[in-house]
């Protein structure tokens, strides 16, 4: 038994080299990560435990930076840093504000 | 940029355009988790918005031309080779990289010899040698590569286009505590003549991570 | 701040470069930082590389101390994989903690 973060030697097809631009937001993602380690709200350790909550069939389907914004999120929220509720509020402001570009 | 507020926010705080647009323009659930994430911590008073582009921007300034540059010096100055398999911090400190957000790392640099060819993954997670090759590219913290480097190295190796004699040693770094590696690729024949900035070009990003060896110009 | 840290006072890393260890063939439950495929395999301590907080721990906040030493491992392919098709002289190097080992004899 093993978590599926774990995939040292499990069975895999060929790897895809094609490139892929890193893109904004992804870098944004990791401007997060850094800054909550900076600020000593969670260790990279922490986020790694949070990615290894996610579940098998989430942790897979999501794309890596997909993953690491979820996890952050998951943990921010057990440490009390917003609740789900301020979360949710923010979300939908920001699907609002989408929703009322040209 | 699909974002008025970015945009808003890379003008402000005076900084050029990213590079890189975002060229996908759908806003999916999880652009929107980490335009949330970003804003509650920026209004909560914990970031602000000129932190995170000050990082963004030292995100940006870290490229594989970094460790190439690493890679040069080391092969054109013995002392700096030394000093770099020695005590990578201080040599790349001396070369003027900017560490800081990186302390909670360090460095290791694997030597490739005609005996000894090395490799890096991180089977658990993705880590890489950040601080000096940037972000890792998408193969590197794709499944199969995590998954089959360990076990089978030498056909993945072959699947990037190198195959090694049996007579080398294949050494593969699964990177799975604070030390993150870089391999430090040989010095190709034939190129006792090149400048520093010359054999800089002839280093790639798949030769410090183990997946390629550098190849002089034919 | 997690890279190698001062050493506990007194403390003395219980392997040396060139010992034989064997992983813990252990499946405890919480963040693990030894993979599954290493786990009851045998190898010889490469390098001690430092003490560092305990990733195992600081995974749930806490501290990650009492610290531990962490060494480079140096596995035989063969010895991890039972149908290696490689050289018998390639390896595999995981950085592994002193809690995760135990000496191949006692000495």
């Amino acid at each position: 038994m093993h978590g599926y973060h774990d995939l040292g030697g499990t069975p895999a097809g060929p790897i895809e080299k094609e490139q892929h631009e890193v893109q904004l937001w992804e870098k944004r993602v990791e401007a997060l990560l850094l800054l909550m380690k900076r600020r000593q709200i969670q260790s990279s350790d922490e986020n790694r435990r949070a990615l290894e909550s996610l579940g098998a069939e989430v942790y897979h389907a999501l794309t890596y930076s997909e993953r690491r914004i979820l996890a952050l999120s998951n943990n921010l929220i057990s440490k009390g840093v917003f609740s789900v509720e301020e979360l949710a509020a923010k979300l939908k402001q920001v699907e609002h504000r989408k929703n009322q570009l040209p | 940029m699909n974002e008025p507020h970015d945009h808003h926010h890379a003008h402000a705080a005076g900084h050029r355009h990213p590079p890189q647009a975002d060229h996908d323009d759908t806003l999916t659930y999880y652009r929107r988790l980490e335009i949330a994430v970003r804003e509650l911590l920026i209004e909560k008073g914990i970031i602000t918005a000129g932190e995170v582009s000050k990082v963004i921007e030292d995100i940006e300034s870290r490229s594989p031309e970094g460790g190439a540059r690493v890679v040069a010096r080391a092969w054109s100055d013995p002392k700096f080779r030394e000093l770099l398999l020695r005590d990578a911090t201080s040599a790349l400190t001396s070369m003027g990289f900017e560490l800081a957000l990186f302390l909670d790392t360090q460095l290791v640099i694997v030597e490739n010899t005609p005996d000894v060819h090395n490799v890096v993954v991180c089977t658990l997670c993705s880590c890489y040698p950040r601080m000096l090759l940037g972000l890792p590219p998408a193969w590197y913290k794709s499944r199969a590569y995590r998954a089959r480097v360990v076990s089978e190295p030498r056909a993945v190796l072959r699947e990037f286009g190198l195959e090694l004699w049996d007579r080398v040693a294949v050494r593969v770094h699964d990177s799975t505590a604070d030390l993150r590696y870089l391999v430090l690729p040989m010095r190709p024949p034939r190129t006792e003549h090149m400048s520093e900035a010359e054999l800089t070009a002839l280093v790639t990003r798949d030769s410090m991570i183990g997946t390629a060896v550098c190849r002089a110009p034919s | 701040m997690n890279v190698a840290l001062t050493a506990p006072a007194n403390a003395t890393p219980g392997f040396r470069a060139g010992d034989g260890v064997r992983v813990l063939d252990v499946h405890p439950p919480g963040h693990i930082r030894t993979p599954h495929y290493i786990r009851g395999k045998t190898g010889v301590i490469e390098r001690f590389v430092g003490y560092f907080r305990n990733p195992e721990e600081r995974a749930y906040g806490r501290s990650g101390e009492p610290l531990r030493a962490l060494y480079r491992v140096r596995f035989a392919q063969s010895e991890v994989w039972a149908r290696y098709d490689g050289g018998l002289r390639d390896t595999i190097d995981i950085d592994i903690y002193e809690h995760w080992l135990e000496h191949l004899k006692t000495p």
